[in-house]
């Protein structure tokens, strides 16, 4: 039932890739597509296929899956529904580090840029994770949704200072406010890539542990895991995927909240399945919200992490009002 | 004689408790304030002595200095304690009424809200609308985005718990909603956007700005002030305070209306300007403890005077660069937020 589900999801997720390929400002027949990978021919279609639509649908398929994985092992970690790198504050503290890299260091490179959005990632979702956590109380749903809207907050005023005071970067930069897969170059891919995989294999080799930190600090360790580990190791996962996936796109919001709440519909609470799930859909969701953000505002385009953050509120709302928040 | 003092009015009515330690911290932070509004309106590219700002004030100094002080500088001056003070207090109640230390306009979407507001004006009525109604716009925002916040917090009442948890939905999609018009805009636009997403009191006028917020601020800051009894029940929990009394849904709805009007307000002069409504209540809490009554005055003299100190520091920090004020409230209020956070972390 399962393998029969995420080949189904694959199959989709396929198709999208190839409508995301085909449509846009400019529509491409479907056999053209194919064309232009048998038959390169040079001609505009060809062009806009190889350096604009090819990597944009790769690039959105490739951080939709890191942040819907990124997602559901912070659920886990942190025990609170409404985890996701952009409520936490991850993907905010990453976007400033890469931009204060660009601008300040002069660090233009794509791998330069990775590693600022790493260390970014890595930087504010300890702070959040530490400070949400500290006290006897341990770590509240208010506290560390508190801590990560507050770190949010504060990396996107200062992005938004620097570059209002550095004019000349401005445009550019401003992408780094609200994620965006649109003209981006395959280099940007592979830059992130080896990340984007060490992180998702270190998530998959996580996920037969998941189901049993997910009861708990005390259940687990007596159930003889050592829990420290098992966060720190999701902890990495997490900083991998979603610094790699900001270096690609920008901070794109939500997709880390909206998948894990549709696959645990979907696969039921076995992490050896939601894991997989929620790449493939994450994939899915991101690709297809890209490729509908192309006709909101035709000709013009809007970025898709404004689309994912207004899919994501009804997920927001549906989660805070179903009482699986509780103190 | 006790260490408090009831006051207690009929009509209105209104009453609270005072400890007459509180009455010498209001007076020492009226006259800090008092103090750095003068030295404030001094600083700047042509240096003013405090005594020489005075006298221009008073209308008895150099023309030249009059201009500069009573034109340029005091306006600006007069904005930043206005719309630190209005800040400060809606976050005390907002502290109040979600019974947690971490609370503030910034993080329950409001801010955002308002924002919106202000963006969509300048985008789609921009050119055809005198730019004095944006604030009405962006008051507009704010309401708009309490009342769906209020709506879909509900059920069977509003917890406090739902009220953060949705507010931080909405505030991240609200401000997406405004990145989109910023990128899609001219440079322009977007520039004055931008600024105002991240909070600045640059270039304020009298008649523009100060004649604009003064009558809100006149009228909400003692209207608050009047609903102090209510925010210390509410300050409870919600079994006590129904048990003592109150009505609880219909007091926190009040609550939130004047939250969200005197934030709004703020937010239309000054912009977005972040973490002011989240650490003046907190250092104000520190100074005269709790009870609303006290706290409320000393809020609002406390946000008033960050803000005037983070606006100083943001136009003579690296001049000739005139930095929005924001970044300087978010650059002290972060680090404050996380020391809060850990302090607090046991309650």
């Amino acid at each position: 039932m399962r393998v029969a589900g995420i080949i189904l999801f694959m199959a989709l997720l396929a198709f999208a890739v190839l409508c995301s390929i085909a449509f846009g400002t400019a529509d491409i027949p479907l056999d053209h597509v194919i064309d232009s990978f048998t038959r390169y021919s040079g001609t505009q279609e060809d062009l806009i296929i190889r350096t604009a639509r090819v990597p944009r649908a790769l690039i959105a398929a490739a951080v939709g899956a890191s942040l819907a994985v990124a997602g559901a092992l912070m659920q886990v970690i942190t025990r609170n529904p409404i985890a996701s790198p952009s409520t936490f504050g991850v993907n905010a503290g990453a976007a400033f580090f890469a931009v204060l890299g660009a601008g300040l260091l002069g660090l233009e490179s794509m791998q330069a840029q990775t590693g600022m959005a790493l260390a970014g990632a890595a930087v504010s979702g300890l702070i959040v994770f530490v400070l949400g956590s500290v006290g006897k109380d341990g770590m509240t749903p208010v506290k560390i949704t508190l801590a990560g809207a507050s770190m949010a907050a504060f990396f996107a005023s200062v992005t938004q200072g620097y570059m209002l005071s550095s004019g000349k970067m401005f445009d550019q930069v401003l992408v780094w406010l609200v994620g965006s897969v649109a003209g981006r170059e395959l280099d940007s891919l592979t830059a992130v890539l080896p990340y984007m995989g060490a992180g998702m294999l270190l998530a998959l080799l996580l996920s037969r542990h998941l189901g049993v930190l997910s009861m708990g600090d005390d259940i687990a360790s007596s159930l003889g895991q050592n829990t420290a580990w098992m966060k720190g190791a999701a902890a990495l996962s997490v900083i991998l995927l979603a610094g790699a996936s900001v270096a690609a796109a920008g901070p794109v919001a939500f997709v880390g909240i909206i998948v894990p709440h549709i696959v645990r519909r979907i696969a039921g609470s076995d992490y050896r399945w939601i894991i997989p799930y929620c790449a493939v859909i994450g994939a899915l969701l991101l690709v297809t919200a890209d490729l509908g953000s192309r006709y909101i505002a035709m000709p013009k385009e809007v970025p898709v992490g404004v689309m994912t953050a207004v899919i994501g509120v009804p997920f927001f709302v549906y989660i805070a009002r179903s009482g699986r928040v509780s103190r | 004689m006790s260490r408090y003092r009831s006051v207690r009015v009929s009509r209105p009515r209104m009453s609270f408790l005072v400890e007459r330690r509180t009455i010498g911290i209001l007076a020492l932070l009226a006259l800090l304030c008092a103090v750095l509004m003068v030295v404030s309106t001094g600083v700047g590219s042509l240096y003013l002595s405090p005594l020489e700002v005075i006298r221009s004030i008073a209308g008895k100094g150099a023309a030249a200095h009059e201009v500069i002080v009573n034109k340029l500088r005091l306006p600006r001056i007069v904005i930043a304690v206005l719309v630190g003070a209005s800040l400060a207090v809606a976050g005390a109640i907002l502290q109040g009424l979600v019974r947690n230390p971490l609370a503030s306009p910034d993080v329950t979407g409001i801010t955002e809200g308002a924002s919106l507001g202000a963006v969509l004006f300048l985008f789609l009525l921009g050119d055809s609308v005198s730019v004095s109604w944006m604030p009405i716009s962006a008051i507009a925002g704010a309401f708009a985005v309490t009342g769906l916040l209020y709506v879909l917090s509900w059920r069977g009442g509003v917890s406090p718990l739902r009220l953060v948890l949705i507010g931080t939905g909405l505030s991240a999609a609200f401000k997406s909603v405004s990145y989109m018009l910023i990128i899609s805009g001219p440079l322009i636009l977007s520039v004055k956007s931008l600024t105002f997403m991240t909070g600045s009191i640059y270039g304020v006028s009298w008649e523009k700005d100060v004649y604009a917020l003064l009558p809100w601020v006149a009228v909400l800051l003692p209207l608050a002030w009047l609903q102090a009894r209510h925010v210390n029940i509410q300050a409870l929990g919600d079994e006590v305070a129904g048990s003592a009394g109150a009505q609880v849904q219909r007091g926190r709805l009040v609550l939130l209306l004047l939250s969200v009007a005197l934030a709004g307000a703020a937010i239309a002069i000054g912009g977005a300007i972040s973490f002011i409504g989240l650490m003046a209540p907190h250092m104000a809490r520190r100074l005269v403890g709790s009870s609303f009554g006290g706290l409320l005055p000393a809020s609002a003299l406390i946000g008033g005077i960050l803000l005037l100190a983070a606006d100083l520091a943001a136009r003579t920090a690296f001049p000739p660069l005139d930095i929005p004020a924001g970044v300087f409230t978010a650059a002290i209020g972060a680090p404050f937020f996380l020391y809060m956070l850990y302090r607090h972390r046991n309650s």
